[in-house]
């Protein structure tokens, strides 16, 4: 035998088990378990806005905004089997809607957030409706269609002032109403997310990832359930663009732009994919860093690539997978 | 067996690109009686259950189901109305362990409105019915995910995902295919069970000898027709049925 052959083993650290009960209420060790990761999050989230400076202040707004994104992409993908690559469409669909409402009747960003979080994504509902029924790469390739689709409209139809876009909207009162804004609606998300999967509703959905004919034979319309899932994750996305038109005061067809798109999806995989958390850890991760290698030039793209292959070569469970396994379990090598 | 008709199939014809899967096929089903399908592989069994079910249209022909037409109804309005199946490549949920396998079922429409609006505690329900299938209590088995369950489990799975929905036919496609002798001995009592109960089954089976234990009557198949009806002793004798399928050394 060669030398050296050994194997990982792993092991849920009894902790763990504990604590997937009600064990978990037990004492304050489990409670600190549980309860430790949690708040790292959220304090490390709030807290970063105190230590920032001005610029990357803005660059964490639009990280949450992705992060938002990065969310819906997991979720549909990984919950429900829905691979959507229409990010874009959503923040299109929000930023457009609140922006005009803000434009041509003067209401406020406090109204016109909401509305156009509702109403964006009722409208990418309808619009991703009809491509339900179809799975995987064939519903991808036509949810990418979309962003791309409105862009033409908007540009042949002259809409909206066409390809200047509009200027002036209103903008928040500072800086910190910005990010607290985004990030509480980030964190609030998240855990509503987490939730929501493993509620029934979410098993259903999980259910219709895992093998559709067999929801569909115990009695569930699944299309009623891919509905509810594209509604729950353009709110988000439609939130993220409603929002993003308020923080820049301008409105254009580059908030179709392909980035949004993109963007989510490789901080889907930096982040893990399936872990909710992953996603939007990736996102804070990658759009700083996008912002950073901006000093690289052209070159950056290149840079940017070459992690995120490294990513996918190396460790394509994604990040937060292997936090949580080196959190939850022990590992030892055993001589095979 | 209260001998009335639930489930009639009239003429139904269906071909996949020139290949007649089922070229003209009607039977009866009646309340409480366990029907018996076989045939050789390739006679169109697996469509057939397709068709009933919804999840396949059939070219011409119509199904009834208690006098109400539920062909070109979808797969998931039929299982509403009672009529499930399990598949013969089992599909269980993977990714949830075993007893919220059954969540998804206990919370379809038909489940609410027979149990009456909100459910209790479905969890206890899901162990309850994973019990009663022969899933041990309180042995991890309920608890393990579905990909890390054994093929035995996971076909009382498919089964138990049809029980959940307290429906009035399950159609059973080849539950006993690649189980062990033992696993079937297990698996016997329990269909009875559900005879006893009220459940109305249909099982196409390959393993002849455990089907005719149970079953009441079965139907032949050969090349997408019916080829034979009657009880299994009526069926078996037919020279017509031993040479299609048993082969001629068997004659």
């Amino acid at each position: 035998m060669v030398a050296g052959e050994r194997r990982r083993e792993r092991l849920d650290r009894g902790l763990k088990v504990r604590t997937e009960s009600l064990y978990a209420l037990s004492s304050w060790r489990e409670m600190a378990y549980l309860l430790t990761p949690r708040l790292l999050l959220i304090v490390g989230l709030l807290m970063l806005p105190l230590v920032l400076s001005m610029y990357w202040q803005r660059v964490l707004c639009s990280a949450g905004i992705y992060a938002l994104l990065a969310l819906g992409f997991d979720f549909l993908a990984q919950y429900v089997g829905l691979v959507c690559l229409g990010g874009a469409f959503f923040i299109g669909a929000g930023g457009y809607i609140s922006g005009a409402l803000n434009a041509y009747l003067g209401w406020p960003p406090a109204l016109t957030i909401p509305i156009a979080t509702v109403a964006g994504a009722l409208i990418s509902t309808l619009v991703l409706l009809p491509c339900l029924r179809l799975r995987g790469i064939y519903f991808a390739i036509v949810s990418f269609m979309f962003p791309l689709l409105a862009v033409f409209i908007i540009v042949a139809l002259n809409v909206f002032r066409g390809t200047e876009g509009i200027s002036a909207l209103d903008t928040f009162p500072n800086i910190w109403v910005e990010q607290y804004l985004i990030l509480g609606v980030v964190v609030f998300s998240l855990f509503a997310m987490r939730r929501l999967v493993n509620e029934d509703i979410g098993l259903i959905m999980r259910g219709i990832r895992d093998n559709d004919q067999a929801v569909r034979a115990s009695g569930i319309n699944i299309t009623t359930y891919k509905t509810k899932a594209v509604f729950i994750a353009s709110l988000m996305g439609c939130f993220g663009g409603a929002y993003l038109s308020h923080l820049y005061g301008w409105l254009g067809i580059s908030l179709f732009a392909m980035d949004f798109s993109i963007l989510p999806i490789a901080a889907t995989v930096l982040g893990g994919m399936g872990t909710l958390v992953g996603p939007v850890l990736g996102a804070f991760i990658l759009t700083p860093m996008s912002e950073a290698l901006r000093g690289f030039g052209q070159l950056r793209v290149v840079l940017y690539c070459l992690i995120l292959i490294g990513f996918i070569v190396y460790k394509p469970e994604g990040l937060m997978n292997y936090l949580q396994r080196k959190y939850h379990q022990f590992e030892h090598w055993e001589e095979v | 067996m209260n001998g009335e008709v639930i489930l009639r199939v009239r003429g139904v014809r269906k071909s996949f690109g020139g290949v007649h899967a089922i070229s003209d096929m009607s039977l009866d089903l009646a309340g409480g009686e366990i029907l018996g399908v076989i045939g050789p592989n390739g006679s169109g069994k697996t469509t057939l259950v397709n068709i009933i079910t919804g999840f396949v249209k059939p070219d011409s022909g119509e199904v009834f189901f208690r006098d109400k037409r539920i062909t070109g109804l979808q797969a998931h309005q039929i299982a509403d109305l009672g009529v499930t199946r399990t598949f013969q490549i089992m599909r269980p949920y993977h990714s949830l362990s075993a007893f919220k396998n059954l969540i998804v079922p206990l919370n379809s429409p038909r489940v609410r409105r027979t149990r009456g609006g909100r459910l209790g505690d479905r969890d206890a329900v899901a162990i309850d019915i994973l019990e009663e299938i022969g899933f041990e209590r309180d042995a991890y088995v309920p608890y393990k995910t579905a990909s890390s369950l054994p093929l035995g489990y996971l076909k009382r799975l498919e089964l138990a995902r049809c029980i959940a929905l307290r429906p009035e036919i399950i159609i059973c496609d080849e539950i006993f295919s690649g189980l062990s002798m033992a696993e079937i001995v297990t698996m016997v009592p329990l269909m009875e069970k559900l005879q006893i109960e009220g459940i109305t089954i249909m099982m196409i089976e390959h393993r002849l000898r455990e089907l005719f234990r149970l079953a009441n009557r079965a139907i032949v198949m050969n090349f997408g027709e019916k080829l034979a009806e009657g009880t299994p002793e009526e069926v078996m004798g037919n020279d017509k049925v031993r040479e299609a399928y048993l082969g001629t050394e068997a004659a």
